[in-house]
């Protein structure tokens, strides 16, 4: 079911959420736009978008006032549930032995708002990794369980946008895992949201600010909104087949091209927002006494990753974009039943040289090794 | 767990006896744990010992780096953290009433020591069992006063590559005595482990012997912070090398070995 609220009573709903716990969402604070804590609807960027490409990323001015009339900058929500880098035990060494203190994870209840369909999609598919597997990452699970999803579909893809090639955008499916879902619609100077719950806690939340149902045509309203952004995205990533493709081109040439451009810098792991790799290290106090492990970020791009004594098994950069690609679009089907990508584009934006996964994609098709032209 | 025993097997090569208390510490042959010494680090190390005794967990680790020279520095009473059993298993159970043909070099004994354990343990289960072991001289070989007690029940063929006058054994590199094994192809399970170049000449004696890929048996090794499945590092194609593997029938990795870079 869907209800409507407007742009004046958004602050009761943001108040409604506060109960729940802190509310992050899409701000921009000293010309760049992150998740930062929100207060109030002020501080959503109202009457800005974003323009987006291949190694560029520019805020602009808009003529209206909406608030979400953008996609997703670098930050993913991996960032609050997967912190980029965290403590995992601390160690006292002790007469004849250690001790070992895990870290506690966080237990703050957090409110996620503003997230894009791709990022839920994206969030769904890091529970599968972290939470449903054989073992389950505890410090993600403890995140993930206090995190209510308030998501946003998108009405204003970028250039770089191809969830609809991919099923994962521009609209929000019932059967995604939110809290609340929402709608932004301008329209002849109305200013209002659609809202629907996809759980008791958004249904309780919907209740207590006692919304008013929506009428048939704002959601139809809505609704053509979602579809044309479907129609206007940016760039799209033909699926069939993907993963043997992938397997069956490992010596194509054109990964020597890409090798030619990519830095290796590992840009595109870290905003990736399905990215798990991680590396674990240790520091030691001055006085050896008391140690710590910390589990940070890591990126298959680095020659460590994959360093065994005597050498890295992936020396060549044409290897690690390889590896990349191949793990995102072909191997991560076969461990875990999904793609791992959800087409949000954040790796074609922030990857300094710009290169572009679904132009390399394209570019691999057109001259698949297994018959086609070289 | 505390170190209880400490034992020099070659230079740079130690055994470490841990004692895992009143629960012990039941594994499979071919799991491996995450060692982990104060302050230096974590690394995945192969469990060695006898599958029978998990009164006591056994460790052969060479110092090559950071953390297995800390783990080599380790004396008797000293602690450290053990994580683990993870990985699959050499299937000693699913090959019982088969010839069973184990080829490794050097170091490559420890993965294998718990299988070969096993099987002296349950002999009249199994068919003819050969242990073919190299090393470059010796005194690189792992376990000696074990191959002797081995070789009781089980024919072990060590392999150097030089040794003085007074050496019994074969000369040579490993690979070259595999054809001279004389197994019967349509019996034999082969267990290896190796470096991954070594592995590769040792499959090709092997098939030449008429060992079909699904017969043979291999450990693998990559990089690896968690032994959960979760850090990534020792992805080898579709397969996590930490929870799919350490050991694999030669059949599913082959094509994946078989590429550059993987
Ligand atoms: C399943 C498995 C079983 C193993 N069993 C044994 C064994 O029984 N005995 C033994 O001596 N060694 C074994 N190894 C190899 C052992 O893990 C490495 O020698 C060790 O990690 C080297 O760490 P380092 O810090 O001393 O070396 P450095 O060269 O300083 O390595 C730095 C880091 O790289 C990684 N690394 C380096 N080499 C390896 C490697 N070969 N495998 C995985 N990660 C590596 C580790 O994270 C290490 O901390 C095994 C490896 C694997 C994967
Ligand atoms: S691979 Fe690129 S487009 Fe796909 S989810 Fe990751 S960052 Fe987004
Ligand atoms: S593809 Fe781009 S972002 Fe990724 S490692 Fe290469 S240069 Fe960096």
């Amino acid at each position: 079911m869907h209800f409507i609220i407007e742009r004046e009573n958004l602050d009761r709903l943001l108040a409604a959420l506060q109960e729940h716990g802190r509310i992050i969402g899409p701000r921009i604070t000293e010309n760049t736009f992150g998740h930062r804590d929100i207060a109030s609807s002020q501080d959503f960027p109202a009457g800005w978008t974003f323009e987006q490409d291949g190694g560029f990323f520019r805020l602009r001015q808009r003529r209206d006032p909406s608030l979400f009339a953008y996609t997703v900058g670098q930050d993913s929500w991996k960032k609050e549930l997967y912190p980029p880098r965290s403590r995992l035990l601390s160690l006292q060494k002790t007469e004849s032995s250690f001790s070992v203190t895990p870290e506690k994870s966080s237990s703050e209840k957090v409110v996620f708002f503003g997230v894009r369909p791709c990022d839920l999609a994206a969030i769904q598919i890091q529970d599968i990794i972290l939470i449903q597997g054989p073992f389950a990452d505890p410090e993600y699970s403890r995140r993930r369980e206090n995190a209510m999803i308030v998501a946003i579909e998108c009405t204003q893809p970028a250039a770089t946008c191809f969830c609809a090639s991919l099923g994962t955008g521009p609209g929000i499916s019932s059967s995604s895992d939110y809290d609340l879902a929402l709608t932004e619609v301008l329209d002849d100077g109305l200013h209002y949201f659609l809202v629907r719950a996809g759980t008791e806690q958004g249904r309780a939340v919907i209740a207590g600010l006692g919304l008013a149902e929506a009428p048939e045509q704002n959601i139809i309203r809505a609704e053509n909104l979602v579809q044309e952004a479907a129609s206007r995205m940016g760039r799209t990533m033909d699926q069939k087949g993907i993963k043997q493709l992938l397997y069956d081109n490992h010596e194509h040439p054109r990964w020597d091209q890409v090798a030619r451009r990519c830095l290796t810098c590992g840009n595109c792991t870290q905003v990736c927002p399905t990215c798990f790799c991680h590396s674990v290290y240790d520091r030691v106090s001055l006085s050896g006494k008391e140690a710590e492990r910390f589990r940070s970020w890591d990126s298959c791009f680095l020659l460590d990753h994959s360093y065994i004594h005597g050498g890295s098994v992936r020396v060549s950069s044409r290897s690690r974009y390889r590896q990349w690609i191949t793990h995102k679009l072909a191997s991560w089907i076969d461990q875990f039943k999904v793609s791992g990508c959800v087409g949000c584009g954040r790796c074609i934006t922030w990857c300094p040289v710009g290169i572009d996964i679904t132009e390399e994609i394209q570019a691999i098709r057109q001259s698949d090794e297994r018959g086609c032209n070289a | 767990m505390t170190v209880s025993k400490v034992e020099k097997e070659t230079r740079g090569t130690f055994t470490l006896e841990l004692d895992p208390g009143e629960s012990g510490f039941p594994f499979l042959p071919g799991q491996f744990n995450m060692l982990y010494v104060f302050g230096n680090g974590e690394v995945p190390i192969s469990i060695s010992g006898d599958p029978e005794r998990p009164d006591i967990l056994v460790h052969t680790v060479r110092a090559v780096g950071k953390v297995s020279k800390a783990l080599c520095r380790l004396r008797p009473g000293d602690v450290l953290g053990v994580r683990g059993p993870y990985g699959s298993s050499w299937p000693v159970d699913a090959c019982r009433e088969r010839d069973i043909l184990f080829v490794t070099g050097g170091l490559g004994l420890a993965p294998l020591r718990p299988a070969v354990f096993h099987i002296f343990n349950h002999r009249r289960d199994y068919g003819k069992v050969i242990l073919l072991y190299g090393a470059r001289s010796p005194d690189r070989l792992l376990y000696t006063k074990e191959l002797e007690t081995w070789s009781r029940a089980l024919r072990v063929e060590p392999a150097v590559g030089s040794a003085g006058p007074d050496w019994k054994g074969h000369v040579g590199i490993v690979t070259n005595f595999i054809a001279r094994m004389d197994c019967d192809p349509a019996q034999t399970k082969a267990m290896i482990c190796s470096s991954e170049s070594m592995m590769r000449s040792m499959i090709s004696e092997l098939n030449l012997l008429g060992i079909p890929d699904r017969e043979i048996h291999l450990t693998l090794e990559r990089n690896m912070k968690c032994g959960l499945g979760l850090c990534g590092h020792c992805q080898l194609g579709p397969t996590f090398v930490c929870k799919n593997g350490p050991v694999y029938s030669y059949d599913r990795v082959k094509e994946l070995l078989a590429k550059r870079e993987l």
